[in-house]
């Protein structure tokens, strides 16, 4: 990679997303987790279960922040080092994320003080309720930040405006009801709520190996398997409808991460390995399972997939249409506005302009997108074409995990169920093992989804290329490298916390498994708190 | 959708404008004590026992009220989005600087406590008080340079390009603005701290908040004083167009001295800003002074009102003026959201607003009361 503008912000959004998403996913989860148990304390009067609810909330405390922390970065980042898209697109993109700020962030941020700070101020009705807001209001967030990038990957209800030279909202319930963003949702809260799940059964299984605090650790992992087993499900339910949708209108990142150059007589082939060459435009070795990806992906047996090299081929189309949408634009600025143009270029922008973003990807090899040769038509077409190898691989490596916490979460929740928890030591051990991978298959999802989007910053729209602010690369690299350290330093000091808070455990009456205690005829205040 | 032309485009923009002041407000008001409490951390408390009554003064409170930071970077994202997208790659260095003293504080609060270290805590009250001190120093300064105009410049396609440095940042006029900021910020802490905690931290909140007041009222007059004798306004000249299409380029703009005062001249009711931002600084000082609980907070929100909101209307219609090519100056006429997404941000906030607003009042009726210096000892297991 050269050491561009361009380069350089993508690399620093992707450092600080994908550092900022280590945090999230367990958030996600261990919020659904915290406030199940309290339920279950409420509902018992068992003292174990808020000692459960307190010892998991320490841990959720000490990631929480730092996802609190560098989320901060993430609402700026985009007038910072993405000013001209933030600009195109604000008119649309932007409204997501004010609503995820008003009606998640305040929720969430308001009442995780009242979960670590109320235990004592308040009913234990009215703290219920403040740690079901703090799960509320962390999934809320992911939904409207998802319907942002939904909007990414699937612009829809939106219009170019040439007076204002952005896109305009035109439908604003297509944005939200957009089915790429609803899928996504679904898709990257389950996944969440597995990386807690499978975290809060590893740590438990430690416990059990260990000895330590083995009611809380069992009971534990009672709610951790079934509440995972059941998100890892719909995560592969769901991310197969992401798959369905993904042929829909990303026809490029699948056969990407297929590695699938030319176009396969229906039903497709699934490749299940193989090494794909970029430069050759081709994939070698490979092994494949007969019918899986056109049935999967098209939900038929006679619907062709269209390969990478057709794809290619039918954009040189879409290219020629952009410029003339881009001749038209000039024309209608050159004439200070869509009135004052005679109505054949009015008439060529409006036929034309879904394919104005496709004269765009021309600017990386002419000033003039009107004056592009063939050669330079077929250049753009190929810059269409993602990085196959990375998509490829992460996606493996993601489907593969998937299924291997399915088999995982499943076992534990058999093993839950014939109260067998402690009788196979190499399955504890394994759990304790498997905590690292739901991240890395979150990790690898984020890249599958957004570098398959290359060179898309909005898909079919606008270009990553022409979508940078201008800055100096002096300036972009000393960021960059400010929050390399800054980051680097908080996460070595957050696990050294948080392995610490493991390893100390839960406070030894935490292990008291008595009957509910005999004063279970407090009032019941409501919500409101104890006088 | 024909639902949304119920209200004019016109009028759209102007309650986004002053709903982007309430947010601004709303931010400094909350946000504002905790980044004061920071800044005084190191002054109001010599020992760890003090500390952590300062801190634990706002240990529940400070995740909400720094939304306020996060949904103002959105909201302005969605109602003006040529202005997040010009200030932020504009003030491309400050702004990490904010950020990276940002990103800090959440930390501090939360790690802090949890070793039994002092040079551990010891360096996170240090990074508390960056987290306070810094970001309040750079919004002034920003504020500051917003006032002389900002070197940046909008070609045909709307890109913007900056031609400032960083440190061309921090001139004079700026670097009073910021320390103003500061002063108000610490202010408005003293007020909280005075309120929040009890003992030796109370007392020494009293005293330096007071004299943050002092300073305020000072620092305010001669910002006031320098921007009318030294710092030319900005006025549109050509024909106002108050529901065009979002286009800045298409008026034209004159650099005029006094021109940030033509406002009040027309409207001279609009005094009562810059009356209310000295009165109520010099209200919270003599509050602090008098040993007073709950007045010291609620007249230091209110001078926080009066200062940012004579900055606003001063400016207005201008929110972004530009120095070097003035016609690329960002307006309330000519940088916002198109009509149908100012109006559904409008309808959004309506609902929500009221709802954040309620449940916030809640549950600072919930944590009502002092942080004592035995509640400290005591509850070591609950609190930061």
């Amino acid at each position: 990679m050269e050491l561009d503008i361009v380069s350089l912000s993508r690399l620093q959004f992707a450092m600080t997303a994908l550092y900022h998403f280590l945090f999230v996913p367990l958030t996600l989860g261990l919020s659904i987790i915290l406030a199940i148990m309290e339920t279950v304390y409420v509902m018992t009067d068992r003292p174990i279960w808020k000692e459960m609810t307190k010892f998991w909330g320490t841990l959720f405390g000490i990631n929480f922040v730092l996802g609190v922390a560098t989320g901060i970065t993430m609402e700026f980042q985009f007038g910072m080092n993405w000013s001209y898209y933030s600009h195109y697109v604000g008119d649309i993109f932007g409204a997501p994320l004010a609503i995820e700020g008003l009606m998640a962030f305040f929720l969430e941020a308001t009442f995780v003080g009242l979960f670590f700070f109320g235990w004592d101020r308040m009913s234990k009705r009215g703290h219920l309720a403040a740690t079901w807001a703090v799960a509320a209001g962390s999934n809320l967030s992911a939904l409207w930040i998802l319907i942002a990038n939904g909007w990414m990957q699937n612009p829809v209800g939106s219009v170019f405006n040439p007076a204002t030279m952005r896109m305009e909202v035109a439908s604003f319930y297509e944005v939200l009801f957009n089915p790429v963003a609803q899928a996504k949702f679904v898709h990257t809260v389950s996944a969440g709520y597995v990386t807690a799940a499978i975290f809060v059964l590893g740590v438990s299984s430690w416990y059990v190996l260990k000895g330590r605090h083995t009611a809380l650790a069992k009971r534990s992992m009672a709610v951790a398997a079934s509440f995972g087993l059941l998100s890892s499900l719909s995560v592969v339910v769901l991310g197969d409808e992401s798959g369905y949708l993904t042929t829909e209108h990303q026809r490029m990142k699948l056969a990407s991460i297929e590695g699938m150059w030319e176009t396969e007589p229906a039903p497709a082939s699934f490749t299940l390995l193989g090494f794909p060459n970029q430069e050759a435009r081709e994939t070698h070795h490979i092994i494949q399972i007969p019918w899986a990806l056109g049935l999967i992906a098209t939900r038929s047996l006679d619907t062709p997939i269209p390969g990478i090299r057709e794809l290619v081929q039918r954009a040189q189309a879409r290219v020629r249409n952009g410029i003339v949408a881009y001749d038209a634009l000039q024309q209608i600025r050159a004439a200070r506005g869509t009135e004052n143009v005679p109505a054949s270029v009015r008439e060529a922008f409006e036929a034309n302009g879904n394919n104005l973003g496709y004269a765009f990807l021309l600017l990386r090899h002419t000033d003039d997108p009107r004056k592009a040769t063939d050669a330079q038509i077929e250049a753009a077409a190929w810059d269409l074409v993602p990085p196959v190898a990375p998509l490829f691989w992460s996606f493996r490596v993601m489907v593969g995990l998937g299924f291997y916490f399915i088999a995982l979460l499943g076992t534990f929740f058999l093993l839950s169920a014939w109260q067998r928890l402690d009788r196979y030591r190499f399955l504890l051990w394994m759990a304790v093992f498997s905590i690292p991978l739901p991240w890395i298959a979150a990790e690898a999802g984020w890249i599958v989804a957004e570098v398959g989007r290359q060179p898309w910053i909005i898909e079919g729209m606008l270009p990553t290329a022409v979508a940078v602010s201008s800055l100096g690369i002096t300036e972009v690299l000393l960021t960059l490298c400010g929050f390399i350290v800054i980051y680097s330093v908080l996460f070595v000091i957050e696990m050294t916390l948080m392995v610490r808070a493991i390893r100390k455990g839960p406070p030894p009456e935490a292990d008291l498994v008595g009957p509910a205690p005999l004063a279970n005829v407090a009032p019941m205040r409501g919500i409101l708190p104890a006088e | 959708m024909i639902l949304h032309t119920l209200i004019d485009y016109e009028i759209l923009r102007l309650i986004w404008w002053v709903l982007l002041g309430v947010l601004l407000i709303g931010f400094a008001a909350t946000d504002g004590f905790d980044m004061g409490v920071g800044a005084l951390l190191p002054f109001v408390a010599r020992n760890d026992v003090e500390r952590r009554v300062a801190i634990n003064t706002v240990g529940p409170v400070w995740e909400g009220n720094q939304v306020w930071f996060i949904l103002g970077g959105g909201a302005i994202f969605a109602a003006w989005p040529p202005l997040y997208a010009v200030s932020f790659s504009g003030f491309y260095l400050a702004m990490f600087v904010v950020l990276a003293a940002l990103i800090l504080r959440p930390v501090s609060f939360k790690y802090r406590s949890k070793r039994d270290s002092a040079r551990w805590r010891n360096n996170w009250d240090w990074a508390l008080f960056v987290g306070g001190f810094v970001p309040a120093l750079i919004f002034g300064v920003a504020v500051g340079n917003v006032l002389q105009g900002v070197p940046f410049r909008l070609d045909e396609d709307l890109r913007s390009f900056y031609e400032g440095s960083f440190f061309g940042l921090l001139n004079p006029f700026a670097l009073l603005c910021g320390l103003l900021s500061v002063s108000m910020l610490v202010m408005h802490g003293g007020g909280w701290l005075a309120l929040k905690a009890d003992g030796m931290v109370a007392e020494r909140a009293r005293r330096l908040g007071s004299l943050a007041a002092l300073l305020t009222v000072v620092l305010y007059a001669l910002a006031g004083l320098l921007l009318w004798s030294f710092i030319d306004g900005y006025r549109i000249t050509s024909t106002i167009v108050t529901d065009g299409p979002s286009n800045p380029l298409a008026k034209q703009v004159a650099h005029d001295p006094g021109a940030w005062f033509a406002n009040f001249a027309v409207w001279p009711w609009l005094w009562i800003a810059p009356g209310l931002g000295l009165a109520g600084a010099a209200l919270a000082g003599l509050a602090l002074r008098t040993r007073s609980e709950g007045l010291p907070i609620i007249a230091s929100g209110l001078s926080i009102f009066g200062v940012i909101s004579s900055v606003g209307v001063a400016m207005f219609p201008f929110i972004l003026p530009s120095s070097i090519d003035p016609r690329s100056s960002l307006t309330v006429w000519d940088s916002s959201s198109s009509h149908l997404t100012l109006f559904i941000m409008l309808v959004v906030t309506v609902i929500f607003l009221p709802i954040v607003l309620a449940y916030t009042a809640w549950v600072y009726r919930v944590l009502w009361g002092k942080v004592t210096e035995s509640d400290v000892r005591q509850e070591a297991g609950h609190l930061y």
